[in-house]
C-alpha cells in the first residue's frame, strides 16, 4: 500500500456547516478539531421518551397544583380534569422513563440510593411520590371512594407539583452539552413557563365554560412565559443559540412558538365558546410538547457539533479567564 | 476530615478517595501518557481489549490517517489518534531558485504525524459520577472512577455529561462501559494492561504525584531540546475538573487530538442550577394561584 492511498492531511478540518437566512452574516470564530469529529458523546436518552417525559412531567406538576386550587374554590370539573391530567402525566412519565433505560429490568436500582448531585436522582424521588399520590387522588376522584384521603393525596402532590415543572429544566442543564449547560439560567423558567401552559391547555380542553377562566389565564401566562424566556435563552448563547433556530430544533421552535401563541390568544379571547375553548387548550398543549421536542433536538445538535464545545472554550483560555 | 461543598463540587481537591469516604487508602494512582514518544503501534488498545474482554467495536476504514478506532466509547477504552500536519521545515535551505508551487511544498515544508493514545481521564471531579443515579459509577481507593456493571440500568446520564465524550452505552449490552484503569490489575499490584504494552514508555501509570513530577521535568527537558508546542494537559488540580488522572503530554492544542482544550465539570455550576429551579418552582405555585385571584367565572 503506498503514501498516495491516504487522503491529504487537513489542517483546518472543519464540517460544512448550513446558514439559514436569519443568521447574521459574520465569519465563524475559527476553530480547530479532530477531523471535524464531536468532542462530546451524543446523548444515548430516546426519542420521543425523554422529550415526551419533559412534557408530561411539567404537565403533570403544574395540573396538580390546579387542581387543589380549582377544588378549593369550587371548581370541580376542572379539578376532576386537573387530577386525571396529574395522574395521567405522572404515570405515562414513570412509563417512559422505564422505557428509556437501556436496562429496563433494573428500574428499580433508581431507588439504590438518595444523591443531590444527581438531578436524576433527585427526580426520581420527587417523581415517585407525587405518581403514588396523583394516583391516589385520581382513583379516588373517579370512584368516589375515601375522598378525604383521596383530597389529602391532592395536597401531597401539589406540594410536590412546583418542583415536578422545573427540576427537569436541571436534568438537562447538568450535562456537558452547551446548547443545554450554557441555558442553565433560563431553561427552568422556559420549562416553568411551558408546564403552566400545558396545564391551562389541559383545563381549556376538559373544563366547562363556566369554570375555564383561571385554566385561560395559566395557559396565557405560561405561554408567554415560554416565549419570552425561550427567547432570551436562545439570545444569551450566542453563536451556540444556532442550534435552536436551524434544523430539526428549529422547525419544532418555531411550531411551539405559533402553537403557544395561538393557544393563548384563543383561550383568553374565545374561552366561552366550548369548540374555541378546547381548540386552544389544544394549541397549548401541542405548544408544549413542541417546545420540549426543540429543545431535546438543539442538545442534540449541539452535542454533534465540535464547534459549539471547542470555540466557547478556546474563546475562554485566549481571553485568560475561566 | 471535612470537605466544603466547593471542594466537593469543582474546587481543588488533593484526596478525592478520602473525599468518597475511604479512611485509610493508597496513594492516588494515574496516567500520564507522553504523546512525544508515541509512535501509534496501538498496542494499548490490543492489550485493553485482550484483558477486560471488550468487545469488537467495528472494522471500518474511516480515511482518517491511520486511526480505525475514530475515538472513545463503550468498546473503545484505548484510542490512538493519527494527525497528519503539514509544517514548515525547519532545515530547508532557501536557494534563490524560482520554483512552481509544488517543488516549494516538498522543499521547505515537511509532513508531522502526531500520535496520541486516549484515554478516560479519572478526573478529580468527575461529571459521570456526580450524575450517575443509581451507584453504579464509583470513586476506587485509588482515587479512579469505575462502573460496576451489575448495577448500571443504562439510564445514559454519564453519557452527555462527560465533558471529554468518553462514557458511552454499549447498545448490544444496555450499559455504560469505559476504562476501569484496569481496577483488577491495580488491587494486585500490577499495572494497567496498556502500560504494560506500551513498547516506547509512552504510557506511564504510577502515583499521581511523582507523574506529576516527572511530565514536570519531561516538558522542560523537550522546551530545552527546541521543542517549543510541548504542553501538559490535565494535569493542572487548578483546572475546570480538577485536574485528571490521566493526563498528557502533547504537541498541539488539545483539540487537534479531539480533546476539549478548557473543559468544567458541569456540577460546578449545580447549587446555581437547583437555586434557580426552586425560585421557579415557587413562582409556578404562585403562577397558579393567582390565576384563581379576583374571583371571575
Amino acid at each position: 500500500m503506498s503514501h498516495q492511498d491516504y487522503a491529504p492531511a487537513r489542517r483546518d478540518a472543519r464540517p460544512p456547516r448550513r446558514r439559514s437566512a436569519e443568521e447574521p452574516a459574520v465569519p465563524p470564530a475559527e476553530f480547530r478539531s479532530y477531523y471535524g469529529r464531536p468532542v462530546l458523546k451524543a446523548p444515548t436518552w430516546k426519542v420521543p421518551d425523554i422529550p415526551a417525559y419533559l412534557f408530561s412531567g411539567g404537565l403533570a406538576g403544574a395540573s396538580a397544583v390546579l387542581a387543589e386550587l380549582a377544588a378549593a374554590t369550587g371548581r370541580p370539573a376542572l379539578a376532576r380534569t386537573a387530577r386525571l391530567g396529574a395522574a395521567g402525566g405522572a404515570l405515562a412519565g414513570v412509563g417512559l422513563l422505564i422505557h428509556d433505560l437501556h436496562r429496563p429490568s433494573r428500574f428499580l436500582n433508581m431507588l439504590r440510593m438518595v444523591k443531590v448531585t444527581s438531578p436524576l436522582s433527585v427526580g426520581t424521588w420527587i417523581l415517585s411520590p407525587f405518581s403514588a399520590l396523583t394516583t391516589a387522588a385520581a382513583a379516588s376522584e373517579l370512584t368516589g371512594i375515601a375522598p378525604v384521603l383521596g383530597r389529602a393525596a391532592g395536597v401531597g402532590a401539589a406540594a410536590l407539583g412546583g418542583p415536578m415543572t422545573t427540576y427537569t429544566a436541571v436534568l438537562i442543564t447538568n450535562t456537558a452539552v452547551p446548547a443545554w449547560h450554557d441555558a442553565h439560567r433560563e431553561m427552568p423558567v422556559v420549562f416553568g413557563g411551558s408546564a403552566v401552559s400545558a396545564a391551562g391547555g389541559l383545563g381549556l380542553l376538559g373544563a366547562p365554560v363556566r369554570e375555564n377562566l383561571p385554566a385561560a389565564r395559566l395557559g396565557a401566562a405560561g405561554a408567554a412565559v415560554e416565549l419570552a424566556a425561550g427567547a432570551l435563552m436562545e439570545r444569551r448563547l450566542g453563536e451556540i443559540g444556532d442550534k435552536y433556530r436551524t434544523g430539526h430544533a428549529g422547525r419544532w421552535m418555531r411550531a411551539a412558538r405559533a402553537l403557544s401563541a395561538a393557544g393563548a390568544v384563543g383561550g383568553l379571547a374565545g374561552r366561552r365558546h366550548r369548540g374555541v375553548a378546547a381548540a386552544s387548550g389544544l394549541a397549548l398543549l401541542a405548544g408544549s410538547l413542541a417546545t420540549r421536542f426543540g429543545v431535546f433536538m438543539a442538545g442534540k445538535a449541539s452535542a454533534a457539533d465540535p464547534r459549539d464545545t471547542v470555540a466557547p472554550q478556546r474563546a475562554r483560555l485566549d481571553g485568560g479567564s475561566r | 476530615m471535612s470537605f466544603t461543598l466547593d471542594q466537593r463540587l469543582a474546587a481543588p481537591l488533593a484526596d478525592p478517595a478520602g473525599e468518597a469516604g475511604y479512611d485509610a487508602h493508597p496513594p492516588r494512582m494515574g496516567f500520564f501518557t507522553d504523546t512525544s514518544v508515541c509512535i501509534g503501534c496501538k498496542a494499548c488498545e490490543v492489550a485493553c481489549k485482550e484483558w477486560n474482554l471488550v468487545p469488537e467495536d467495528g472494522l471500518d476504514l474511516t480515511g482518517m490517517s491511520y486511526d480505525n478506532s475514530t475515538g472513545l466509547g463503550a468498546s473503545t477504552w484505548r484510542h490512538v489518534a493519527f494527525v497528519e500536519q503539514t509544517t514548515p521545515n525547519p532545515n530547508a535551505v532557501d536557494l534563490g531558485m524560482p520554483s512552481v508551487p509544488q517543488g516549494a511544498v516538498e522543499d521547505d515544508r515537511e509532513v508531522r504525524w502526531l500520535m496520541a493514545s486516549d484515554v478516560c481521564k479519572h478526573c478529580t471531579h468527575a461529571a459521570c459520577l456526580d450524575v450517575c443515579p443509581t451507584g453504579s459509577l464509583f470513586r476506587t481507593e485509588f482515587g479512579t472512577v469505575v462502573v460496576q456493571e451489575d448495577i448500571c440500568n443504562g439510564c445514559g446520564y454519564c453519557v452527555p455529561a462527560c465533558p471529554y465524550g468518553v462514557i458511552d452505552i454499549r447498545p448490544e449490552d444496555g450499559r455504560a462501559w469505559k476504562c476501569t484503569l484496569c481496577y483488577d490489575r491495580l488491587g494486585a499490584g500490577q499495572e494497567p494492561a496498556c502500560a504494560k504494552a506500551c513498547p516506547t514508555d509512552s504510557i506511564q501509570y504510577g502515583e499521581l504525584d511523582e507523574l506529576r513530577e516527572r511530565a514536570a521535568q519531561r516538558v522542560d527537558a523537550l522546551h530545552e531540546a527546541g521543542v517549543g508546542q510541548a504542553r501538559l494537559y490535565g494535569h493542572d488540580p487548578d483546572d475546570g475538573v480538577g485536574g485528571d488522572g490521566a493526563f498528557f503530554l502533547l504537541l498541539d492544542e488539545p483539540e487537534v487530538y479531539g480533546l476539549p482544550p478548557d473543559p468544567v465539570v458541569t456540577t460546578r455550576d449545580l447549587p446555581a442550577m437547583w437555586k434557580r429551579a426552586a425560585v421557579t418552582a415557587a413562582g409556578v405555585v404562585a403562577a397558579v394561584a393567582a390565576a384563581f385571584l379576583g374571583g371571575g367565572r
